[in-house]
């Protein structure tokens, strides 16, 4: 890992100036991407900002229709509270197959989603479920904040402060990790709100995505039987050692028509 | 380019430790090199193996993918702190009851881990979470069969039930 | 048996200090005024250095020096050995390119050794060495196993024409070639053996320490074999007379094979800290471990097998091309011929075999010794190919083994490969197994998991394998650098407790109880008073180390002769304190006594006696200490039956194994506790083999693979727990009647696994690792 200078603040304000007066700073939130990351040497960031005493990013929140993490809120957290349990129980679940335990007790959801690995589990549930990303800046609907591989709309020294879940009639997250890493390979969330089916799909391609022609097949019904007719387009499908294109696609059919299952 | 010091101060097994750190120093560098308790053990680079697993206030974390900044303040067990005296803690003694260890490496991680699965899932546990729940601790010498065996029972063992 | 001796499981006695953490490992220990050493890589897999400029690096913050190739060689150091000589079909020895440390003027890999920075701390030595300023001039890189030897590929080594390290052939080519025109049956398979890295958890680390005082060397290695390491550092690679170095390998977290070698960074610690005379650490990082461990395994193969209208084998056939790599390490000839060749009868009584071995240089790290090394090579491709002869004739894959099993009355029995196996019983194994596995309720088992949608597989794999590699003369004969016996040294003080020195080294095998148990046993002292001590050349006198399962069937040996030694002295020293004849002194729980009296003395009075001789035997040394070497006449044989069955979604290809049984032979048990960890963890390797592991290089050399997010070590959740029992048979050449236990699992374990895959796809075979993908795509093609 190379130097850098580091601020421990305990305000999202301070944690903006102290972002604006760096070359090139970084927040730093559960660290369990990022510091491996810098132990290989991969980013080198000149400052290092750490959030984890900001109490205002932390907590869970349900009112009426919404659950509210903050983004420093751990994966462990999310997995363990009765109350995203209660509302949105695949949530809870996804939460709590983030990682290993210990990596659990130190992964936030902020840190998950600003980082956008295309193999992440959160990006699928903030699409999926029709989530609200609140910044210092701004909301940004979920459907908008994923811009491609490791990119989202945050501008520089945006900081992110909670995501608002709308809680769905039903829901569920199916994952097909890879073996090595336990990231996900393909991951598919499905969502029954009061306006129709959603799907999102992450793992499988370049950045988390919603699946419309599994929407539209689905047709706000949630009949596994449908999904058999989709065409997962191969030529967009992330192919590596652990996966190829093809597998891929047909991986996200699978984990579809398990999710709509589960769902049931 | 940062090259000054910070000072961190934190509870480890129970004792308030203090020391200079660099920014970039791990807390796992900070407790075997500046601290010299070796039992935390480095076994991979990605947050993988788990031989690194210590606790810092009172959960399960890696301390090879934690800044020793980072635990400024907080309260760190490691596997040196477990034991009573000449004592074993009953979770330790549960490895060594059944055959939960060769080499020893990843031991002490397995250790920590086990209790952090004892703190959440209670003294009653299964095989089949056991086994999910090692999946951030990973062993090459044993095949996992009795670290499981030896999970069950120190989780047993510390209800009261050995 | 009593409680603490042999065949009892005792609690080992090695494990408090690892569940304190008090356990000591090279890492762990620093020394005053210690710096820290980085070595800078090839980023290529084969390049020209043009130039190195490492001055921005010497003047980096807190850099104590910059050493290469150039500095080692004008030292006169290295270069690295292979230790085993095969003599190929042109009748010259293998071609041994030049394997330097430190490189000069080329790199063959992704990971070689181009310099190394030395620093106060390991992050200024890590900054400094982004410095080093190489201008590398790239060449296209050889990386395919199958294709390394064919025309048109670019040439690695001047020394190797067509990057071919030896071809060597084994056995009668005409008599078989005559067997299989006339056969009734002809079965074979393409099959490849996936290169594996093997990842002891503890990565390899040196901390080099010179004495100016006394021109003394003292080296902290991740060793398997302390003596072996000094002997080639200072003999081969010029380091320090054997008598000014000294190798301690104090706990060592796992080997596996991996840490048997010299490697580069260890000579060159070594080297370092005199030079700068200062203590050198280097410590690897886990991609370090993926890129510059030797790797293990890595054959591509063509198995043929002739039969008669009975299905009894009547002559097998073996082509084999192994990746040696880029360069030699330290045992990498000998493991894809002699320890893979000649253990190409598995079990059965196949009179004619003749194989062809051609090892091939590449552009990828050095391949070695891994977990069974050649074995697991050799059974997965007889037991995989049994299973094919099995499926054309047939026949169930449990009858053909019978009908072709070495009966148990043709033992010894002489294999038309070498070696001459000394002890079995394989339809007992195979009977045990059976019966563990309720192999007659699959078929019910396989239409309930059909009816929720899944197949079921059921896979049998009868191996057999060679431990504790000896004699001497034989390692001699076929060009092996070394003599396999083994040491040993017990040691009484004078109040009565026991130092055993022994040459072979634990690193997990838990060589503390298991020998403590075996002097417990046999002198009768309380088995807390028994220390066993190991692992360092300044400690214990000369010993080969641990690898091949040798270390109880040679190691407790020579402890068992230098116990018998003690107690023949102690007779005399008893007869003259009890004034007897030596004659009528007989020893039994740790009590010399006079036959048919009450008259006795302690083994402790006696080694009390012998350190306080006021009242002592005429010709007789004072002194209660006895060294015993053993040089066993014999490799020894364990074997056994595996069966594993499996549960495949065919959906996704994830495959679960729901049932492991293994019945093994190891020969009589000192501590079934022990042996059966050793079988657990042996059959998860093979499992990680079977299902996980799979080292990939890209067609550039880079190495895809470099770390635990990309190579899949098994975990606890891809395992199930196993069911273990033993047939054990006595064999013949071995004084405890005992045989190795650590590697069986890694080779029984394959084949069992791909055999019940396959069993569950209906299909005719899937290579290795059958990861999620391909066993899908496997379902697919057979549907």
């Amino acid at each position: 890992m190379y130097e850098f200078n580091y601020h421990k603040v305990d305000k999202v304000d301070a944690a903006v100036e102290a972002l604006q007066g760096a070359e090139d700073g970084k927040l730093l939130a559960g660290g369990q991407t990022m510091l491996p990351t810098m132990k290989h040497r991969l980013a080198s960031p000149s400052d290092i900002v750490d959030l984890g005493d900001v109490a205002e990013l932390k907590g869970i929140q349900v009112s009426g229709n919404t659950v509210t993490i903050g983004a420093m809120t751990t994966h462990a957290e999310v997995a363990a509270s009765s109350e995203v349990q209660k509302a949105i129980p695949a949530l809870a679940k996804l939460a709590g197959n983030i990682g290993d335990p210990a990596v659990r007790n130190r992964g936030t959801l902020g840190g998950s989603i600003a980082n956008n690995d295309p193999a992440a589990d959160y990006p699928a549930a903030v699409i999926a479920l029709g989530a609200t990303v609140k910044t210092n800046q701004r909301e940004i609907a979920g459907d908008d904040f994923f811009t491609g591989m490791f990119e989202t709309a945050l501008d520089d020294n945006e900081v992110i402060v909670s995501v608002s879940f709308p809680v769905p009639d039903k829901a569920a997250y199916m994952k097909f990790e890879n073996p090595a890493s336990r990231y996900a390979i393909v991951g598919v969330f499905v969502a029954q709100i009061s306006d129709g089916v959603r799907v999102a799909v992450t793992g499988a391609t370049p950045c988390a995505h919603r699946a419309l022609p599994i929407e539209e097949a689905l047709a706000g019904e949630l009949n596994a039987a449908a999904i058999e007719a989709v065409e997962i387009p191969v030529d967009k499908m992330n192919s590596d050692i652990h996966a190829s294109a093809e597998y891929r696609a047909h991986l996200v059919k699978v984990m579809a028509r398990r999710a709509v299952e589960a769902c049931g | 380019m940062a090259n000054n010091k910070i000072n961190v101060s934190l509870s480890v097994n129970g004792k308030a430790v203090s020391g200079e750190v660099e920014s970039r120093t791990l807390l796992v560098q900070f407790l075997r090199e500046q601290l010299g308790l070796t039992g935390t053990h480095i076994g991979c680079d990605t947050s993988q193996c788990g031989a690194c697993v210590v606790h810092m206030d009172g959960k399960s974390v890696k301390a090879c993918t934690l800044l020793a900044v980072q635990a400024d303040g907080s309260e760190v067990t490691t596997i040196e702190g477990l034991a009573q005296g000449a004592e074993l803690h009953p979770m330790q003694q549960a490895f060594m009851d059944n055959h939960g260890l060769q080499c020893g490496f990843c031991t002490p991680g397995m250790i920590m881990t086990a209790l952090d699965i004892v703190n959440r899932n209670g003294n009653e546990l299964d095989e089949a979470t056991v086994r999910k729940e090692l999946e951030g601790n990973i062993c090459r010498c044993t095949g996992y069969h009795n670290i499981v065996k030896s999970v069950q029972a120190g989780a047993k063992a510390m209800g009261g039930n050995s | 048996m009593t409680e603490f001796g042999i065949g009892a499981s005792v609690k080992r006695k090695e494990d408090r200090r690892f569940l304190l953490g008090k356990g000591r490992y090279t890492d762990d220990i620093n020394v005053a005024g210690q710096t820290h050493a980085v070595f800078v890589r090839s980023p290529h897999a084969h390049a020209a250095i043009k130039s190195i400029d490492s001055s921005q690096a010497e003047s980096a913050p807190g850099v104590v020096a910059v050493l290469t190739g150039e500095d080692l060689a004008a030292d006169g150091i290295g270069p690295l050995i292979c230790g085993v000589t095969v003599t190929g079909d042109d009748g010259e020895p293998h071609k041994a390119p030049l394997h330097p440390a430190l490189a000069q003027g080329k790199v063959n890999y992704v990971g070689d050794h181009v310099a190394v920075v030395i620093a106060e701390t390991v992050g200024q030595a890590r900054d400094a060495a982004e410095l080093v300023d190489v201008d590398y001039d790239v060449l296209p890189a050889v990386t395919s196993t199958a294709e390394a030897a064919e025309s048109g590929q670019q040439q690695i080594h001047e020394v190797a024409p067509n990057n071919v390290c030896f071809n060597w052939p084994f056995g009668d080519k005409e008599a078989v070639q005559a067997a299989f025109e006339s056969a009734h049956k002809v079965s074979s398979l393409d099959l490849v053996n996936n290169r594996m890295v093997t990842n002891p958890m503890e990565p390899r680390a040196a901390l080099g320490e010179f004495n100016s005082g006394t021109d003394e060397i003292t080296l902290h290695l991740t060793t398997q074999n302390p003596h072996v390491h000094r002997l080639v550092l200072s003999a081969f690679n010029q380091l320090a007379p054997e008598h000014k170095l000294r190798v301690v390998g104090p706990d060592v977290g796992g080997g596996f094979g991996a840490k048997i070698f010299v490697y580069a960074e260890e000579l060159v610690v070594g080297w370092a800290c005199r030079k700068i005379n200062r203590p050198v650490k280097w410590t690897a990082d886990r991609t370090e471990a993926f890129l510059a461990d030797a790797h293990g395994r890595d054959h591509v193969s063509l198995a043929e097998m002739a039969m008669d209208e009975n299905g009894k084998f009547l002559a097998l056939r073996v082509h084999t091309k192994a990746n040696l790599g880029a360069y030699l390490s330290t045992f990498g000839t000998m493991v894809p011929s002699y320890l893979y060749a000649f253990l190409l009868a598995g079990q059965y009584a196949t009179p004619l075999i003749y194989s062809e071995v051609k090892a091939v240089f590449t552009n990828t790290a050095p391949v070695d010794a891994s977990r069974g090394a050649g074995r697991p090579e050799a059974t997965y491709l007889l037991e995989r190919l049994v299973d094919i002869c099995a499926a054309d004739m047939g026949l169930d894959p449990a009858e053909i083994r019978r009908r072709n099993f070495i009966p148990i009355d043709a033992f010894p029995y002489q294999t038309p490969v070498v070696q001459c196996y000394d002890s079995g019983d394989y339809n007992a194994a195979l009977d045990k197994a059976i019966e563990l596995a309720d192999y007659a309720g699959f078929a019910a088992r396989a239409e309930e998991a059909k009816s929720r949608g899944k197949r079921r597989g059921i896979g049998i794999s009868s191996y057999v394998e060679a431990c504790g590699i000896a004699p001497s003369a034989a390692v001699g004969q076929l060009g092996g650098g070394v003599g396999l016996w083994e040491s040993a040294q017990v040691r009484f003080n004078p109040t009565g407790n026991v130092q055993v020195f022994t040459g072979t080294h634990s690193h997990g095998q838990g060589h503390e109880t298991t020998f403590a148990q075996l002097v417990c046993d046999q002198l009768g002292v309380p088995i807390e008073n028994i220390e066993v001590i190991h692992g360092d050349t300044a400690k214990t006198q000369f010993g080969m180390g641990t690898y091949g399962s040798r270390s109880l069937a040679v190691g407790g040996v020579a402890i068992a002769k230098a116990c018998e030694k003690l107690i023949a002295k102690g007779k005399k020293i008893a007869a003259h304190a009890l004034e007897a004849a030596e004659g009528d002194i007989e020893f039994a729980d740790g009590s010399f006594s006079v036959a048919g009296t009450d008259k006795a003395m302690s083994i402790g009075e006696v080694a009390f006696n012998a350190y306080v001789p006021h009242s002592y035997p005429e010709g007789v040394e004072p002194g209660f200490d006895e060294n015993a070497f053993f040089d066993p006449t014999n490799f020894s044989f364990p074997a056994g039956t595996h069966i594993c069955e499996v549960e495949v979604d065919p959906d996704t290809g994830v495959t679960e194994i729901v049932k492991y049984s293994a019945v093994d032979d190891f020969g009589r048990l000192i501590n079934p506790m022990i042996v059966e960890g050793q079988v657990h963890g042996g059959i998860a390797h093979g499992v990680g083999q079977a299902m996980l592991e799979g080292c990939h290089y890209d067609s550039d050399g880079q190495l895809i693979t470099a770390s635990f997010m990309d190579y899949a070590m098994p975990r606890a959740d891809n395992l199930p727990s196993f069911d273990v029992d033993y047939a054990p048979t006595d064999p013949p050449d071995n004084p405890l009647g005992v045989k190795g236990c650590g590697e069986a699992g890694a080779i029984g374990a394959p084949p069992a696994v791909i055999n019940a895959i396959v069993n569950a796809l209906g299909v005719r075979h899937i290579d290795m690792p059958a990861t999620p993908e391909n066993v899908w795509r496997a379902a697919r093609s057979a549907a």
